[in-house]
């Protein structure tokens, strides 16, 4: 098989396999005072510092979480709260358009709910949001913002923000500033101090930890209103015992991507460039979404709209052949909607539904790419012929 | 083959598929999502959150590849407007035939050939027999379970590219034998009614979306009895529901003879009013070759009706094709709108969409 979906999730890292395995044998509750529960805390607590050196952040400003869903609530919601509590006045969040649904969600439900507004960032083609649009989103009323969230890079389009220009952007009317950096972490740098951000959202497993775990990165000064309610741990922020088997796991992916990240990163996206090259080769109307410079894009990104084609279709088509890659939308159902990404960045709808995104990670092989090269052309040709008919049909 | 197999969420659909790829076939399990309205709209019905959620279940049990796909669009067109609109006219439609019709057998069919399957395969209980002029669509032996009334538009080229593997069964064997296969679906209530009205409430459904068309309610000589909130809250041959108040004459019950939404005016008689003799209808579907003379055979009104001796005749002029029923016993009760299926012993010969009774 072709796994071809590391955005979605990416096998564990030999080293997290192996502290993970050794960790479930273990018995301890980490807050608890016996030995047991001390050697559990200490198992926490080095994680903690291994996660925070990865990410250029302080061992306290580390908040573990199940995963980067909640890390991502906990900020949206908590900042909003917090902001709101210490100032009424404060309702309105300056967001991207293109954030996972991670954070829309909980963005609409803070609006449905909870009286808050929305500030939509204008993005360009690429999917690129701009400092000067958060400085003027801001200065229309500086006073009403709550904070401005942003994220690092694209999960569908891999299309990477200028966080740490949005950050300076948004200190200056003292505007706090979280990022979703769940696609970012393990293959970009990740530096919490340097980027200026007040809170950052970490996944375990899409850096080669377990599932169910995360983080979020909360700088000392930000104040949020805790989700989860109960035994107070992680600084109040978030109360609910600790899956020490899992942090230890996300911690040694932490730790092997500070190692190994910029080598391995090389490698991912000389691959990506491969696949990129033999699907512009196989189908020469493809178009590449998102950025087509390097710099500016995840190493392991390939976005591709097929005109013609319904993505499902094609997806279908490659699972048959062995290969595994998303339409990378949001699925209700299992329903495809098309991508709110791709339409943010004017992408008429019927593109935007025949698209496919590949990912590829640390265990991505050069027969990856080959047997994309191989596949792609006849299943182009084959979705297209069933995407003429289904239109025929309406 | 290579086997598309419809997975309603459903026993009967999920015990089809693993016979196909116990047969040796290549089956990819989609399911069809036919209402965007699916969140919370309960567990009846086929195009609920919980279906497609049942219907994964069972292509996982299976180790078969499942995909959604999104027929709404089509659905929404081709079935639930149709269903409207020939209420409307004071019609009654079977929005099942016209689902298998336009969508599983076309829409999805056409989808599924372009993609490379060779054939569809469902849980309906029917059964496909090799004949001389190729696949011939007969009764399923469960008697009490047998759908080929609602299959009875399938022309040839679909028929050729249809699987249905229940057809040989009972609903109790297929029960056990998705027990036996670990089917979570096993014990799940059949659906019915129809499925985008997951309330069964087929006549509030029709008013919210046509809105109130009051008219009078009369007898057979005209003589005003009562009124009513819009005549496509009335089918021929219903006797509840018509809130007349006082009994007739001569205290026999009464029944909707004839529903006229031009004039607003509902019908209503004695019972010997409703006997059929004579049948006519539009837009026939053969399943086989058409029949080039008048042809002994059975006619069957409803999904679950009897079916009745009768002479049919196919009739093609100017004003289209036609087929010409007449009944050797008469029926009851027998709308606009319904589709005549006839059979000659099991075997399904064609129907056609009653526009005329007598």
């Amino acid at each position: 098989m072709a796994y071809l979906d590391h955005a979605a999730t990416t096998p564990m890292l030999p080293a997290a396999r192996a502290v993970m395995t050794a960790e479930l044998h273990q018995v301890g509750n980490a807050s608890s005072l016996h030995a047991a529960g001390r050697r559990a805390r200490r198992v926490v607590e080095e994680s903690r510092e291994s996660v925070a050196a990865a990410f250029g952040a302080r061992p306290s400003e580390v908040v573990f979480t199940a995963g980067g869903t909640e890390a991502d609530n906990l900020a949206v919601k908590g900042l909003f709260w917090a902001r709101r509590a210490a100032d009424p006045a404060r309702r309105r969040i300056v967001a991207s358009p293109v954030e996972h649904h991670a954070v829309l969600d909980p963005l609409s439900w803070l609006v449905e709910h909870e009286g808050a507004q929305v500030s939509w960032l204008p993005v360009d083609r690429l999917g690129r949001v701009s400092a000067a649009d958060v400085t003027a989103a801001i200065a229309a009323d500086p006073s009403s913002v709550a904070y401005v969230t942003v994220m690092w890079a694209n999960n569908e389009v891999g299309t990477v923000q200028p966080v740490a220009a949005v950050a300076e952007a948004a200190h200056a009317f003292g505007v706090p500033v979280h990022s979703d950096a769940v696609q970012a972490a393990g293959v970009l740098p990740v530096d919490f101090a340097a980027s200026g951000l007040d809170a950052l959202t970490l996944s375990g497993h899409k850096i080669g930890g377990p599932l169910g775990v995360g983080a979020l990165l909360l700088g000392r000064g930000t104040e949020v209103t805790a989700l989860l309610h109960g035994g107070g741990q992680e600084r109040d922020v978030r109360s609910g015992t600790l899956d020490v088997p899992a942090v230890a796991g996300f911690a040694a992916a932490a730790e092997a991507s500070r190692t190994d990240r910029v080598a391995r990163s090389a490698r991912v996206a000389g691959l990506r460039d491969a696949l990129v090259a033999a699907v512009l080769a196989a189908v020469p109307d493809a178009r590449l979404n998102g950025d087509p410079d390097p710099a500016g894009r995840l190493p392991g990104n390939a976005h591709f709209s097929f005109a013609g084609c319904e993505g499902d279709s094609l997806l279908l088509l490659l699972d048959a052949r062995g290969i595994a890659c998303s339409t990378g939308s949001a699925c209700s159902a299992g329903i495809a909607q098309p991508s709110h990404v791709l339409l943010a960045m004017g992408a008429d709808e019927a593109s935007a539904r025949g698209s496919l995104r590949f990912s590829l990670g640390h265990s991505s092989a050069p027969g990856d790419v080959a047997a994309v090269a191989d596949a792609i052309g006849p299943v182009v040709a084959r979705a297209r012929g069933a995407g003429v008919v289904a239109a025929r049909t309406v | 083959m290579r086997v598309l197999a419809a997975l309603s969420g459903g026993v009967d659909s999920a015990v089809a598929a693993a016979r196909a790829r116990d047969a040796g076939h290549d089956v990819t399990g989609v399911h069809l999502a036919l209402s965007r309205q699916a969140a919370g709209a309960g567990s009846r019905g086929c195009c609920t959150r919980e279906d497609a959620r049942d219907a994964q279940r069972a292509a996982d049990v299976l180790d078969l590849p499942f995909y959604v796909w999104d027929l709404s669009t089509e659905f929404s067109a081709q079935v639930v407007d149709d269903f409207v609109a020939e209420y409307a006219a004071g019609r009654t439609p079977n929005p099942c035939l016209r689902c298998n019709e336009r969508i599983k057998f076309t829409a999805v069919l056409a989808r599924a050939l372009a993609l490379g399957f060779d054939a569809i395969c469902t849980g309906h209980y029917a059964r496909l027999v090799d004949g001389p002029d190729g696949p011939e669509l007969h009764r399923a032996v469960d008697t009490d379970k047998d759908q080929s009334y609602v299959l009875g538009v399938l022309q040839p080229h679909q028929l050729a590219a249809a699987l249905f593997p229940l057809g040989g069964d009972t609903k109790r064997a297929v029960r056990a034998e998705a027990a036996h296969r670990g089917l979570a679906v096993a014990a799940k209530p059949d659906s019915t009614d129809v499925c985008f009205v997951p309330d069964g409430d087929t006549a509030g459904f029709l008013s919210r979306t046509l809105g109130p068309a009051p008219g009078p309610v009369v007898d057979v000589d005209g003589v005003v009895l009562g009124t009513h909130g819009g005549t496509y809250g009335f089918t021929v041959g219903q006797r509840r529901g018509l809130r007349l108040g006082r009994p007739a004459a001569d205290g026999r019950p009464r029944y909707v003879l004839a529903v006229s939404p031009v004039t607003r005016t509902v019908t209503v008689g004695p019972r010997e009013r409703l006997s059929v003799t004579r049948v006519e209808g539009v837009r026939p579907r053969w399943c086989g070759p058409a029949p080039t003379r008048p042809l002994r055979c059975t006619a069957q009104l409803r999904a679950h009706g009897m079916a009745v001796p009768a002479l049919a005749e196919h009739r093609a002029d100017a004003d289209g094709e036609r087929v010409l029923v007449r009944l050797d016993e008469p029926l009851l009760g027998v709308a606009a709108g319904q589709a005549v299926v006839l059979y000659q012993g099991t075997r399904v010969v064609g129907s056609a969409t009653v526009d005329r009774v007598a």
